[in-house]
């Protein structure tokens, strides 16, 4: 379904992707793990269509992305969840949601509406509050929720679990599983391996801008060096 | 010191300053759009301003010398001008930002700041040059349209010319509209989450290049429209005129809380009716010792006041951001 081969990305005279090739599969959930500064946001970004490669493909279903600006690829079936999750805090809860369908104009939005606001009963309790006065968890489900609303065929998360208290994690990443569940393909990119590998499928580990590792999920688990890495043993 | 004229000139002093206001407030709008979207402070648009003023007196002292003018009720022309205006310095807006800000988007903030600068002396010489060719004049006067100076006595000392009322009437419909615009559509809503994250707003399938084009184009024509309306209420124009009231209207802007809509009105008004009273006033009280010219230094002062009080200005909102 996505496929990045050979990614080159430079910001000015850094080099931040040293070729990165990975694969998802239709229906799948990859993880993409690795320390702070490893490359993992680059990626996502670059997905859609935030950075441009210097060289590389990436495809989606066959078809270049590379090029095509950002507001083009959502367009494409890419949504991105940031990192930071940059929700817009002074549209208010509905609004942000709105902003998640902008380039839809099909009747089935307040249907997908309906289902967001049931996978995160709270962001229908404050729908009309302005974004900003959220807890940092709802703020987070915002994020996902609003891009939700675009109907993605993929679905890139950015560190959805970053500043969250460990039973919201649970939560999110047991709807992230859910989303998943329902047909949208997912690229998790997380710095948690453990709740990460969790739900995910399959994994890649990426250090200073080059996978180091890859395989399926319950392999990257019992791999000695990821435990000793990255799950503090 | 009497009393009963310091009360009776106060109703006409309000009503000018009021109209004044309006004026400030339209142009205002140009500059908290833009800064509100983009954060920088687009100095030519006091040029963009008075490239509406322009375009309305041309059109009128056409219309006047084929003869026409006399014959045309004065809302068709008024719309008509208005109108041209409008599209003309929102073209000249978006052309400005295309050419002179976009290519240094990525700049440090002040090297945009004195692109605008640059743009600004540009076009006061480009509008002079092109009225010394046209026309061998450099100031130019807006050929009276007679019912819009119709008085309307409301007392026997207080009378309002029309255009005064079309002053106000005009500034409020637009006002009110550029308010729905933003805050009831979705082109609002792209606007305001392009002004709020340019990256995650394309993210969303946002032009992000074209919804800063429109927020010029939006901010350009209701400073043309503001231009004609000052031509229409105060006469003369040349190519330098846009200046001071610019300057006043980013003021206002400021005062109200740069980038909030509403703000731009208050802050105009304010602005617009302290001046009022100070030209009005400031000689009656001191028994002459200060006169009208001195309005700008009391205006200006309070305006200082206010923001040493208020620095977000008097609209300007304080949004609690949690990450
Ligand atoms: N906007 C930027 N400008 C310059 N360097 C950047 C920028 N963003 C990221 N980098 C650098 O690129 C590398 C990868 O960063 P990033 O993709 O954010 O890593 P991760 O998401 O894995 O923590 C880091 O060395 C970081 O310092
Ligand atoms: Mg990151």
């Amino acid at each position: 379904m996505l496929e990045l081969r050979d990614l080159h990305v430079y910001y000015g005279e850094i080099h931040a992707l040293k070729g990165v090739s990975l694969s998802v599969s239709g229906g799948e959930i990859v993880a993409l793990l690795g320390p702070n500064g490893a490359g993992k946001s680059t990626t996502v970004k670059t997905v859609s269509g935030l950075h441009a490669p210097r060289s590389g493909t990436i495809q989606l279903e066959g078809e270049s992305l590379v090029g095509l600006p950002a507001h083009e690829i959502v367009n494409r079936g890419v949504a991105h969840v940031p990192e930071g999750r940059h929700i817009f805090n002074r549209l208010s809860v509905f609004e942000n949601l709105e902003m998640g369908a902008y380039r839809r104009s099909d009747a089935r939005i307040p249907d997908d509406l309906d289902r967001v606001f049931s996978l995160f009963p709270r962001l229908k309790e404050r729908r009309a509050q302005v974004a900003g006065t959220l807890s940092g968890g709802e703020q987070q489900m915002l994020a996902i929720g609003r891009a939700l609303m675009a109907t993605p065929r993929v679905l890139l998360l950015d560190e959805p679990s970053m500043g969250l208290a460990p039973v919201l994690v649970e939560q999110i990443f047991e709807t992230i599983a859910d989303i998943n569940r329902h047909g949208t393909t997912i690229l998790l990119v997380e710095q948690n391996a453990a709740v990460a590998l969790e739900v995910a499928h399959r994994g890649y580990v990426l250090e200073t801008g080059s996978i180091v590792l890859a395989g399926t999920a319950s392999d990257l688990i019992q791999n000695v060096d990821v435990r000793r890495a990255y799950l503090g043993e | 010191m009497d009393l009963q004229i310091l009360v009776g000139i106060f109703p006409q002093v309000l009503l000018d300053g009021v109209s004044l206001g309006f004026m400030y407030a339209l142009i205002a709008l140009g500059y908290t759009m833009v800064y509100g979207v983009l954060e920088f402070i687009n100095f030519a648009h006091s040029e963009i301003f008075i490239a509406g003023a322009f375009v309305g007196v041309e059109i009128l002292l056409g219309l006047k010398s084929a003869g026409v003018l006399e014959h045309l009720p004065w809302v068709v022309l008024l719309l008509l001008v208005l109108l041209a205006a409008m599209l003309v310095s929102g073209l000249l807006a978006v052309l400005i930002e295309r050419v002179a800000y976009r290519p240094l988007r990525a700049a440090p903030r002040l090297i945009p700041l004195i692109s605008a600068i640059g743009v600004s002396f540009f076009l006061q010489d480009l509008i002079r040059l092109f009225e010394s060719i046209w026309r061998n004049a450099f100031n130019l006067v807006y050929p009276t349209i007679d019912p819009l100076t119709v008085r309307f006595e409301i007392t026997s000392t207080i009378d309002v010319p029309l255009k005064t009322l079309v002053v106000i009437v005009a500034a409020l419909v637009m006002l009110f509209a550029l308010q729905f615009i933003v805050k009831r559509t979705k082109l609002g809503k792209a606007i305001r989450a392009v002004a709020e994250d340019q990256p995650t707003a394309s993210l969303m399938g946002v032009n992000v290049n074209r919804i800063i084009s429109i927020t010029f184009l939006i901010g350009g024509a209701m400073g043309g429209a503001a231009g004609v309306l000052f031509g229409v209420q105060y006469g003369l124009i040349n190519p330098y005129t846009g200046f001071i009231p610019g300057l006043k209207a980013f003021t206002a802007a400021v005062l109200g809380g740069i980038g909030n809509i509403p703000g731009a009105m208050v802050g105009g008004l304010v602005l617009g009716v302290l001046e009022a009273f100070a030209a009005s006033y400031l000689s009656l009280l001191t028994g002459g010792a200060f006169g009208a010219e001195y309005k700008d230094i009391f205006a200006f002062s309070i305006l200082i006041v206010i923001l040493i009080f208020r620095p977000r200005g008097l609209l300007g909102e304080i949004v609690r951001e949690r990450t």
